[in-house]
């Protein structure tokens, strides 16, 4: 099929960008949407050109690196997809497709399409984990838990990290990641002991890092290449609720207490 | 155990007992000097991400590079299947030496039975720790961990996370690193990719590299490093690998002086979707878990095969007597979990034969129908979803419906940097873990023993084998005022400036694509004397075309990902000629290595024990002058050497 392109490009972080245009000829239905850039690429430097610089990695739809505005959407058509799953059959001859970066705030553009995501990787510095010491650990089965939990914990934790929640977010909000993440600790019985702190210092750091609130558009579940569920954020904001409640009765300790506004 | 300068550093004592007292015998750095050690961790992948986090915990101070944008990316997310533990929770036999037993004959006799056994001891204490870190493997509705099978073995020891262990294990990997970066023990360096060693003196004490979004290079002194930066699958351009998967690390290391060993055994995975068209940039994996519910078949006729090619037949109506289900026919006793190297030979063989299915004739089938009868569609839905779903969306067909179609593809490479039993390269200070190193998996790595070595690697033994080196240097003793810095920094940037100068008219990809073709046809599934010396007079051409016609646009201190994937595809040209010349010299069959003219009469690869059962590590020694060879003596205490058979 023939199509036609309009890609957002920017020099750098500091300039400004714009829209190009570029003919897409020849694009076979089976070539996925990253294999068609790939192509477009191919012709741009045959004539000497900058390529578009677009971020990937695995291609498979799990490392979360690739990252396309297509048509507006945050990783294109299709429902559970990333951007890199999405195949050029679900395009018609003719079309003009358009494709930008991810945008929000938090996440400035580097290059082209390329966008820096790094603020999720310090909202799970801020307590996105387990404090478990290599070695440590009690033998696994020590502590069964039910399929169900296990089954739900899991559905949280399939978050990918790409961001798409944030760029279809109004209001460049960060909470499906962020619920996926609390969920995933706070549903096993491992994750108990630090649960108040870490939703504590995990919301605090989003809200320092400049993300928006939730006001219930859902647009992030419906873009969510790993069909994480916005029941997430319901749960984000109970355990908020309760930790922050109890913290006026029981304050944490001061150590637990850091980075905890 | 030492030839020549190759010693393995195998302890002494029985098997079972080796690692344990080892780790008593070694010495040990006291808690409050071990801040005084500053380690490099390259790679943040299941290996690297579980040594820095480890590390930091114990109190070194350690710096972790990776290339892409959050450590949390690193390609180990894209494991599927599952990952090996000797815990017998399914009381059928399984143990520690079961476990070890299965990975020395599934690496075909060819892996150190030291490492081996270590692996197999610490394969238990993974899965506590990554429980206890919350990774939320499946589980029986008692809430007892659950397991699957994988090729290779007759127990059910793997776990698994959906379709997502690898995702699983390496955010678990992530969180402990996530928490020593909050704790300041690690800093952390994504979008930074490492071009080349630096060795002072003999020993390794740092790295150059460049920022991948300011170009700026520069360097990093340490009193070690440990390189865990990932498989070279990406040499034969389409592979299950991701993108940015590369050599670089590890060939600039060779180049410095490191061994480079076992570089010809590769693993070509069974069940892949086939290639579709030469636009293809990756090939996709579709796990080997598959393989406990899914059987593989083709049809026994030509005729047939063609119809269904041209697509006058469908899969669904070939009648059962028509249907091939070749590795439940020549391997009964592993049926459709045979291994690695043995399936993808057979559906090969098919292919070959004219009995290849995917309209470009090289594709064979994984059939689900009798499976849903059994258990119905739910439950295989449960089991592998996301894989059907992933399948669904490359090839537009419903796998629940109809067979999948599969062909074996570029999926694991068993060579690497040649370590001994501390994990240490032959430079003092250089350390190589998970897939980068040679050292567990022989000439055939089984499924889901991967993520076990990564984990193995970082979690559990570097914290013991690190502080054998560390206790025997002085902290802090080169910096990076050294010349040696400036001296390689100046290389990195000379090599970068020339990529960029050279102006030429083929793109980087384009270099790729062909060689990938090359190594492919003469050092893929199949290999023998001539195809490879063929290669071998070939590839130096090829790169030297490289360096006359290369194009990359743009300049170095910018995001320049045509940069990034020429320095790349530069180190993929020369070592594509290490790797023929190691299938060259091995003039055997064993494992992934198949010499066409070493072969059973039935088509079994024909092992030389009497002249091959040693690693072929390879030393550099310059540009125009070829590698040399030395050999470590494998040596066979505990196990005998047996013909491998799965029938
Ligand atoms: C599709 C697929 C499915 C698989 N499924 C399974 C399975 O089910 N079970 C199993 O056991 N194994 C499986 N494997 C194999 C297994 O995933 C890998 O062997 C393993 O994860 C490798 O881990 P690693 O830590 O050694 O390297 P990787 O995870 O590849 O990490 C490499 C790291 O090094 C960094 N790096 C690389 N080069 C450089 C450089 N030059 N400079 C800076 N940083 C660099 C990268 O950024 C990355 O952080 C699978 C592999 C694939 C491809
Ligand atoms: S490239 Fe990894 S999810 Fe798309």
């Amino acid at each position: 099929m023939n199509l036609k392109l309009k890609v957002w490009r920017q020099e750098n972080s500091s300039a400004t960008g714009r829209f190009e245009q570029y003919d897409a000829p020849g694009i076979p239905d089976d070539a996925s949407f990253l294999e068609m850039l790939d192509i477009v690429n191919e012709k741009i430097l045959e004539k000497g050109g900058d390529p578009i610089a677009f971020d990937h990695d695995c291609r498979e739809g799990i490392c979360g690196m690739c990252s396309l505005v297509i048509n507006g959407t945050p990783h294109g058509p299709g429902r559970a997809t990333t951007t890199c799953q999405v195949y050029m059959r679900h395009f018609r001859d003719g079309d003009t497709i358009t494709i930008e970066p991810f945008r929000a705030k938090p996440f400035p553009i580097l290059r082209d399409l390329v966008v820096d995501r790094s603020a999720f990787d310090r909202i799970q510095q801020s307590g996105g984990f387990i404090n478990v010491r290599s070695g440590s650990a009690p033998e696994a089965n020590a502590i069964p838990i039910p399929k169900n939990k296990a089954d739900l914990a899991m559905d949280a934790a399939a978050c990918i990290g790409c961001g798409a929640c944030v760029a279809a977010c109004p209001n460049a909000s960060a909470m499906l990641f962020v619920g996926a993440k609390v969920s995933h600790f706070a549903l096993l019985p491992q994750g108990q002991p630090e649960r108040r702190k870490r939703v504590l210092s995990m919301v605090a750091k989003m809200d320092e890092e400049g993300f928006g609130n939730c006001t219930n558009h859902y647009e992030c579940e419906a873009v969510c290449p790993a069909e994480i569920k916005v029941d997430v954020i319901s749960r984000l904001n109970r355990e908020y609720l309760a930790a922050s409640t109890l913290s006026l009765i029981e304050p944490l300790p001061n150590a637990a207490a850091e980075g905890v506004a | 155990m030492t030839n020549g300068k190759l010693d393995s550093k195998v302890p002494p004592g029985p098997l079972e007992k080796k690692w344990q007292e080892h780790c008593f015998n070694s010495k040990l750095i006291a808690p409050n000097n071990r801040r005084r050690f500053e380690i490099i961790v390259v790679g943040s992948g299941l290996a690297g991400a579980s040594a820095a986090a480890t590390l930091s915990e114990q109190g070194y101070r350690v710096k972790c590079f990776c290339y892409q944008d959050s450590p949390r990316r690193a390609h180990s997310i894209a494991a599927q299947g599952g990952i090996n533990a000797a815990k017998n929770y399914q009381n059928d036999g399984d143990s520690v030496y079961r476990l070890f037993y299965d990975t020395i004959k599934g690496g075909d006799f060819r892996a150190r039975e030291a490492n081996v056994h270590r692996l197999a001891e610490v394969s238990v204490n993974i899965i506590d720790q990554c429980v206890a870190q919350g990774v939320p493997f499946a589980r029986e509705y008692g809430g007892l961990l659950a397991n699957r099978s994988f090729g290779g073995a007759q127990v059910s020891r793997t776990f698994y996370a959906r379709g997502q262990t690898g995702q699983q294990l390496l955010l678990g990997a992530y969180s402990a690193l996530v928490k020593e970066i909050k704790n300041g023990g690690v800093q952390m360096f994504p979008r930074t990719e490492m071009l080349d060693l630096v060795v002072v003196d003999g020993h390794a004490k740092g790295i150059v590299v460049r920022n991948m979004v300011t170009g700026e290079i520069s360097s990093h002194a340490a009193d070690a490093v440990l390189l865990c930066t990932g498989g070279y699958g990406n040499v034969f351009y389409l592979s299950t690998n991701a993108k940015g998967c590369n050599v670089t690390a590890t060939y600039r290391a060779y180049k410095r002086g490191a061994y480079f060993a076992n570089p010809c055994f590769t693993q070509i995975h069974p069940t892949c979707i086939p290639v579709s068209g030469d636009y293809q940039s990756k090939l996709t994996l579709m796990s080997e878990s598959l393989r406990n519910d899914g059987r593989v078949w083709a049809p026994k006729s030509r005729e047939t095969a063609a119809r269904i090619r041209e697509g006058k037949m469908s899969p669904v109506d070939v009648p059962e007597e028509e249907r091939d289900y070749y590795l439940e026919r020549k391997y009964p006793s592993y049926g459709n979990l045979a291994p690695r190297d043995i399936s993808s030979r057979a559906a090969k063989e098919a292919c070959d034969d004219g009995r290849g299915v995917a309209p470009t004739g090289l594709g064979v089938f994984l059939d689900f129908s009798d499976s849903i009868k059994r258990l119905g569609e739910h439950v295989i839905r449960e089991r592998y979803g996301n894989l059907f779903l992933m399948y669904e969306n490359i090839t537009g067909q419903n796998g629940y419906k109809t067979p999948m179609m599969i062909y074996p593809a570029v999926h694991y490479t068993m060579g690497g940097l040649w370590v001994d039993y501390n994990l240490m390269s032959n430079i003092p200070g250089l350390f190589v873990l998970g897939e980068a190193n040679f050292s567990d998996h022989g000439a055939n790595r089984l499924g889901a023993s991967a993520l076990m070595q990564g984990l193995a690697d970082g979690y559990f033994v570097i914290p013991h084998t690190l502080p054998v080196y560390l206790a025997t240097i002085k902290p802090g003793s080169v910096t990076v005022k050294n010349p040696e810095f400036e001296s390689v920094r100046f290389e990195v940037a000379d090599r970068t400036r020339r990529l960029l100068s050279i102006k030429g008219k083929r793109t980087v990809d384009s270099f790729h694509r062909e060689l990938g073709m090359l190594v492919w046809d003469k050092c893929g599934m199949a290999r023998d004397k001539a195809g490879l010396e063929e290669a071998i007079s070939r590839i130096p051409a090829l790169r030297e075309e490289f360096w006359k016609n290369i194009f990359v646009p743009g300049q170095g201190e910018q995001l320049n990902q045509s940069l990034e994937k020429a320095g790349r595809v530069a180190d993929f040209l020369e070592f594509a000629e290490l790797m023929c010349r190691d299938a060259l010299a091995r003039e055997e069959s064993c494992g992934g290595h198949f010499r066409t003219e070493y072969q059973t009469p039935d088509g079994e690869a024909l092992r030389d024990d009497d002249h091959f059962a040693h690693v072929s590590a390879w030393e550099y020694t310059g540009e125009d002058t070829p590698p040399v060879l030395h050999k470590e003596q494998l040596k066979f205490e505990s196990v005998s050497l047996q013909t491998r058979s799965y029938k």
